[in-house]
């Protein structure tokens, strides 16, 4: 058990944060020579992987400190990595598409490194308060990141979405935080789960709409049904790389929230289930019916990225350990193949300015057969075929769910698999069967892009026919406070 | 519970009466004239001129809210000054390191050129 008294002021238990912060500062203060300015990227890279290796090194280690504010324990461990290593493949992908629509600024690559140290906050943290400020410093620079393009009106207006709905989503979560602590005279939440009957006994009405009020407050962030009306418009806006950033890493943040909240505060709520249930049937249906019909991949990729939080959300309806380890499984997984889709359609992009319309694609396997090879991996994975990680993910998560005694909705939940079939394997028809048109252009891999797409592929194949470790992973994490 | 909040009640029932009565009295007794004068923003001074919808050097804008930034960040060190004494030196190395973060920022703006009028 983690020591709760430690008052301590221990900052091995944030370096990775700090190393961050570190890296994001001498980013913003270079901006008087032009030499560092053109560093930027090394410098964000560099920050980066010595938070990795830091985050690494404190693996079963658990710590608390900072008056019981930080938490660092193998469930904060394992997000960690995870957010660093989609922050490292989006740098990697990334700056080839700024440069070629001329908006490659330093600041990007401080704000991405600011991000991922509020998502690191987020996830090392038992008490509201934190977890609210760790949103917030993750949300704000991703606000920026999505107007980024700032000539573009799309991007212009992705950012301005993005930011109104964000605001009101801290809103509901910090009026479903003010009702905890009515209630519960305290925001951590130890002590909520150890007072968790007298609660239950003397406030309920204002607990429960607590609890509410944060869930409608993360639904926002992680794009569940109905809360998802600004996914759409911000994804297709934003410059591509931050689209890509946008779809793993803030939702792994806001997932690890919810988990942190809802299966280790209020363990013991009943209704909860309830709720995540119904949010998980309306998420993983709404997303894929609208995507069956979206003429462009971002926002067909948007539609998605709702859908997979669908089957995510199945994993809080059912609870218990095996479940949370699924879902903690299925955010790897989808962050890797989707890092993947997103890659190629920088690459794309940057090879032709295409506007990403599904149509735009026709061919592609006469043209980059490479390219258009992998592609295919990446939309079976999103689909869920074996032997791709997306299979494994899919399966652990329905098993999970099935052992939990939820028969109808991983029947709702595998009905929604076939319906995504049909709009994943369209890319690859357009793709494969339909007409080359236009004039044929090179594609130029730079090395970082090559990396990248070996990676993921490497991940999304390698971890589909070998996925005990990252399944040994997933339960350390959850087995961290359970 | 009547008894105390009486008073409450009685101070609304008063604030409806007089605002209605004031306002049917101007409805039913008060001249209406919607051209002329009336139409104009103010009623006296000077006139104005030409639209309000003007393009205004966006310098004003930054200034603007680079002011609000640090005037709340500074309203941050009250508190600490309050209790400083009881925190001793963890509080000061605490507020050294929050306004360090401030001047990174406050360094960034000036690398940037956001506060150059010219």
């Amino acid at each position: 058990m983690i020591d709760t008294t430690a008052a301590s002021i221990d900052f091995s238990i944030i370096a990775p944060e700090i190393a961050l912060l570190a890296a994001a500062f001498i980013i913003l203060v270079s901006v008087y020579n032009k030499k560092m300015r053109n560093l930027a990227p090394v410098i964000a890279t560099a920050g980066l992987l010595v938070s990795l290796l830091i985050a690494i090194e404190q693996m079963g280690n658990p710590k608390t400190g900072f008056f019981g504010m930080v938490t660092c324990d193998d469930f904060t461990v394992v997000f960690k990595i995870l957010f660093v290593i989609s922050s490292l493949l989006i740098l990697m992908f990334g700056r080839r598409y700024f440069v070629s629509k001329n908006i490659d600024r330093p600041e990007f690559y401080a704000l991405l490194c600011i991000s991922t140290m509020g998502m690191m906050v987020m996830a090392s943290t038992t008490d509201l308060v934190v977890i609210f400020l760790g949103l917030e410093i993750m949300s704000v620079p991703l606000y920026v990141m999505a107007g980024m393009d700032k000539r573009s009106l799309e991007s212009n207006e992705a950012g301005i979405k993005y930011l109104i709905m964000g605001a009101f989503a801290s809103g509901f979560l910090l009026m479903g935080i003010a009702f905890i602590f009515g209630s519960s005279g305290t925001t951590d939440l130890r002590r909520i789960a150890a007072d968790f009957q007298f609660i239950g006994e003397n406030y309920q009405l204002y607990f429960n709409a607590g609890a509410v009020l944060t869930l409608v407050g993360f639904a926002f962030k992680v794009a569940a049904v109905p809360f998802h009306s600004w996914v759409p418009d911000v994804y297709q806006g934003a410059p591509t790389p931050v689209t890509a950033f946008f779809s793993v890493g803030p939702k792994a943040a806001g997932f690890a929230a919810l988990l942190r909240i809802f299966n280790f505060g209020f363990e013991d709520m009943e209704f909860i289930s309830d709720i995540f249930w119904m949010l998980a049937v309306l998420t993983m249906t709404v997303g894929n019916i609208l995507a069956l019909r979206q003429g462009n991949i971002k926002r067909m990729l948007a539609y998605s990225s709702i859908a997979h939080a669908g089957y995510i959300l199945v994993a809080f309806a059912v609870g218990g350990s095996a479940a949370m380890s699924a879902a903690v499984f299925y955010l790897f997984a989808y962050g890797l193949f989707n890092l993947g889709s997103f890659a190629i359609i920088t690459q794309l992009e940057i090879r032709s300015g295409c506007k990403s319309e599904l149509s735009e694609l026709s061919g592609l396997s006469k043209a980059h057969p490479y390219l258009s090879a992998a592609l295919t991996v990446f939309m079976l994975a999103l689909a869920g075929f074996p032997p791709t990680v997306g299979f494994i993910g899919k399966f652990y998560l329905f098993t999970a769910a099935i052992d939990g005694g939820f028969i109808w909705l991983t029947i709702i939940g595998v009905l929604n698999s076939f319906i995504s079939v049909y709009y994943y394997l369209r890319v690859v028809k357009v793709s494969f069967l339909e007409k080359f048109e236009g004039t044929f252009v090179p594609v130029k891999y730079t090395p970082a892009m090559m990396a990248v797409l070996l990676i993921t592929l490497a991940g999304t194949l390698g971890l589909g026919i070998f996925p005990e470790k990252l399944l040994e992973i997933s339960r350390a994490a959850i087995f961290a406070f359970l | 519970m009547f008894e105390q909040l009486f008073p409450i009640l009685l101070l609304f029932v008063v604030a409806a009466v007089l605002a209605g009565v004031l306002i049917s009295l101007s409805i039913f007794i008060g001249r209406r004239t919607k051209l002329g004068k009336k139409g104009q923003p103010y009623e006296c001074g000077i006139d104005p001129e030409g639209t309000t919808r003007e393009p205004f050097p966006v310098k004003f804008y930054m200034v603007a809210i680079l002011f609000i930034l640090f005037d709340i960040e500074v309203i941050f060190l009250y508190p600490w000054a309050v209790i400083s004494k009881e925190l001793g030196m963890f509080g000061f190395i605490e507020m050294l390191v929050f306004v360090l973060i401030l001047l990174v920022g406050y360094f960034y703006i000036l690398g940037r050129g956001a506060l150059k009028w010219d």
